[in-house]
């Protein structure tokens, strides 16, 4: 057999396993009924895997600390709550205006577009604010970054929840502390809607197409012009500046990536949760999805992708079934009255320092952020040593 | 034009640095005068007075005093091994649960009398202060230290943890909502009254309290031995061992004292709020940070005179239309933004901008 046709063999050889896997996923519906609690589980957690692979592109890949990613989550969400509800009820009339959604959503008043269209809309949305977020940061160093990041978060937070008092004319920016609800259905061209109330599977499916397409996208730019300089970047900045990498689009394009693909997560979470609720636009959502990255492996899609799956499912299943097991029963007896649903923010607090100081790497991590870690390369200019400029 | 290289040139930025230096530092000072200024002008012009301006500058201040204590914890860890501590308001936070706890076991109660009183809240500071100090020397023991020499973001990802831990313990200990704790020096209660201006023995006790712990932090870090070896390992940490410092008790020293005033900063926020609950340090924690960089991250007079500012901004935000206590963070998270961005070496900081 020639060079050329062993090394494909070996790319399929190291592709099977995934394909196996994604094939494992895309039959998992059929082996549950239509609205077991657990397909919901599972959507969830595969929204999850979209927004964590969003967030580790700036994270892991450009290396760039973002403590507020929440807020492309609720940006995703509120294009949602915008342009698939009755939320600007009276513009267009009693019926409102639509394009592409079923009969009984076109009825109703306020703005209702087809799912595709919100997603566009809410990547365009997202990829604008990660820009506008991401300028600012770019004359500032590492953890300054990751604080101006969570400030922009919080504001963005503050007006989610508040944004009921923000009006331009009868239309308010948000719903405030109360939802924007309901929210139409998933609409898609040729297919149709789907009714969440009787059938979760086309929900599975929708949001198992958008973690395929995050996926690939993200594999192709890992490997693209960009996804290497994003890596030069994080490895040595000075470096990848004298070699030609435009710091300025390179990081801001980390920015707007990432940011989108909050953005198509939020739209769809928004979509699926059937109410955009600016309560949970908090840190801690961020700090959820960074955990989930870290625990994968920072720079490691598959790795992320496991984080994801692992984190949303201790938190929709192993956390809960905690209150209900025999610890439980223990703590009781001890005289400690607290459920660990309660405290599981606390429990993934703990998961980043454990991970931080005995597997920085991740559990599946990726081999050059490995190097990078163990044998120093790239973090020989930011050791305490530093002498401060 | 780029001036010429004069001998000068190193000493003092010149050219267009001077200039940016120049617009970005009054512009800054600009910024934060306008804000309470534009409603000393409305007041002037509504009620012909500045009794309402004076009532939130006042209050400002004291609130600010205990920013400014909690600011200070942020900017000595930052100057010694530039990590932002962001377990730090939680350490805070803790403070104040365990003054509440020691109410309790001391049996301080509104009825207590006047001796009795000042006594238990001293022993109270000192426990609490002791209590927060601890705290801090063991989280830097256990989620910093082992991480020296990893890259920078790492400690950050484990102070983000650590503040969700502690968060947490917050929550088992007093549960999830605000818990009012009883007004043991009656807070708001008028000291005395000048020109419409009413000062609250809570500010008075604030300000008592504040200003002898900052006097003692700056003679500690300015005149004594051990200050000299922090402010050696803040510039050069190689240098301070070689010179026989011992960096990591130098550096345990900082998150001590981080710690004594983290506490004392937890008493007086139960005794002036009167109420506790586990999501105070969050907020506290970034005010507070804001308040450093706003005077210049590793400056511990900037710390201070940031932590008013923003004292003062945060009631006047706090207080009038068309803001609200739902959007004081908000106003300060836009405040902190603009800082970094366009003079992260804040009022009277060093340059901590990357270079380049």
């Amino acid at each position: 057999m020639s060079k050329l046709g062993e090394l494909r063999q070996k790319q399929w050889a190291g592709w099977l396993p995934a394909a196996v896997v994604l094939l494992a996923v895309f039959l998992f519906p059929l082996f549950r009924e239509p609205l077991d609690a657990q397909m919901s589980d599972a959507i969830l957690a595969l929204a999850y895997v979209v927004m964590a692979l969003g967030l580790n592109i700036v994270v892991g890949f450009a290396g760039l600390l973002d403590l507020g990613y929440v807020a492309f989550y609720a940006f995703g969400a509120l294009t949602a709550g915008w342009f698939a509800s009755d939320h600007f009820t009276g513009i267009g009339g009693d019926s409102g205006v639509d394009f592409g959604v079923s009969e009984f959503a076109a009825s109703l008043p306020g703005l209702h577009f087809n799912f595709l269209l919100i997603v566009i809309g809410a990547i365009i949305v997202c990829a604008i604010a990660g820009a506008i977020i991401g300028l600012p940061t770019l004359r500032l160093r590492g953890d300054y970054i990751a604080i101006v990041t969570l400030a922009f978060g919080e504001i963005i937070g503050r007006f989610a929840a508040n944004g009921d008092e923000i009006k331009i004319g009868d239309y308010a920016f948000s719903n405030g502390r109360e939802s924007i609800s309901p929210i139409d259905q998933l609409n898609f061209p040729i297919v149709g809607e789907f009714d969440s109330a009787t059938n979760l599977r086309p929900y599975f499916w929708a949001v198992f197409a958008l973690v395929l397409v995050v996926l690939f996208v993200n594999l192709r730019l890992r490997d693209s012009r960009l996804g290497r300089a994003w890596i030069a970047l994080r490895e040595d900045e000075v470096a990848a500046a004298s070699m030609g990498v435009p710091l300025v689009k390179t990081k801001l394009m980390a920015y707007a990536v990432g940011a989108s693909f909050g953005g198509i997560s939020g739209a769809f979470l928004g979509v699926f949760l059937n109410s955009v609720n600016a309560n949970v636009f908090q840190f801690g959502f961020s700090i959820f999805i960074l955990a989930m990255v870290i625990l994968g492996g920072l720079g490691s899609i598959w790795g992320v992708v496991i984080g994801a799956v692992l984190l949303s499912y201790m938190n929709s299943n192993v956390i809960p079934s905690l209150d209900r097991g025999p610890l439980s029963d223990i703590l009781t007896d001890l005289g400690l009255e607290f459920t660990f649903t309660q405290v599981s923010f606390g429990i993934f607090g703990f998961i980043l320092v454990l991970m931080m100081v005995l597997r920085p790497q991740g559990l599946l991590p990726e081999r050059r952020r490995q190097m990078e870690l163990t044998e120093g390369i790239g973090v020989g200019d930011e050791t305490i040593a530093e002498t401060r400029a | 034009m780029e001036a010429a290289s004069v001998p000068e040139a190193s000493v003092r930025p010149t050219g267009r640095a001077a200039t940016w230096d120049f617009i970005s530092k009054w512009g800054l000072i600009a910024a934060l005068v306008a804000f309470p200024a534009f409603y000393g002008v409305s007041d002037l012009i509504n009620d012909g007075n500045l009794s309402r301006l004076g009532n939130n500058l006042v209050a400002g201040l004291s609130n600010g005093s205990i920013w400014a204590l909690i600011a200070l914890g942020y900017t000595l860890v930052y100057g010694i091994i530039e990590l932002i501590n962001f377990a730090h308001g939680e350490v805070f936070m803790i403070g104040s649960f365990v003054a509440f706890g020691l109410y309790g076991t001391l049996g301080l109660t509104t009825s207590t009398g006047v001796a009795g009183l000042a006594l238990g809240l001293f022993v109270v500071l000192i426990l609490s202060m002791l209590a927060c100090s601890s705290l801090n020397v063991m989280i830097e023991r256990v989620a910093y230290r082992p991480l020296r020499g990893a890259p920078k973001l790492a400690p950050l990802i484990t102070a983000v943890g650590v503040s969700f831990i502690l968060q947490n313990v917050g929550i088992l200990w007093l549960g999830g909502s605000q818990k009012g704790i009883p007004d043991l020096i009656q807070a708001q209660r008028a000291l005395f009254e000048i020109a419409g201006v009413t000062v609250t023995r809570a500010d008075a006790l604030a300000i008592v309290v504040t200003i002898p712990l900052v006097l003692l932090l700056t003679t500690f870090v300015t005149r004594s031995r051990l200050g000299k070896a922090m402010r050696a390992t803040a510039q050069d940490p190689e240098a301070a061992r070689l010179m026989g410092i011992n960096v990591d008790t130098t550096i345990s020293l900082t998150f001590l004292l981080g710690g004594l005033l983290a506490g004392a900063a937890g008493l007086m926020y139960a005794l002036y709020q009167t109420q506790v609950w586990f999501f105070q340090g969050f907020t506290a924690g970034l005010i507070a940070f804001t308040a450093a960089v706003m005077g210049g991250i590793g400056n511990l007079r900037g710390a201070v005179l940031g932590g008013v500012i923003i004292g003062i901004i945060q009631q006047i935000a706090d207080n009038r239309e068309p803001f609200g206590p739902q959007w004081t963070p908000a106003v300060i998270f836009a405040y902190l933004v603009i800082i970094m961005v366009f003079r992260p070496q804040g009022l009277i900081g060093e340059e901590t901008r990357e270079a380049g």
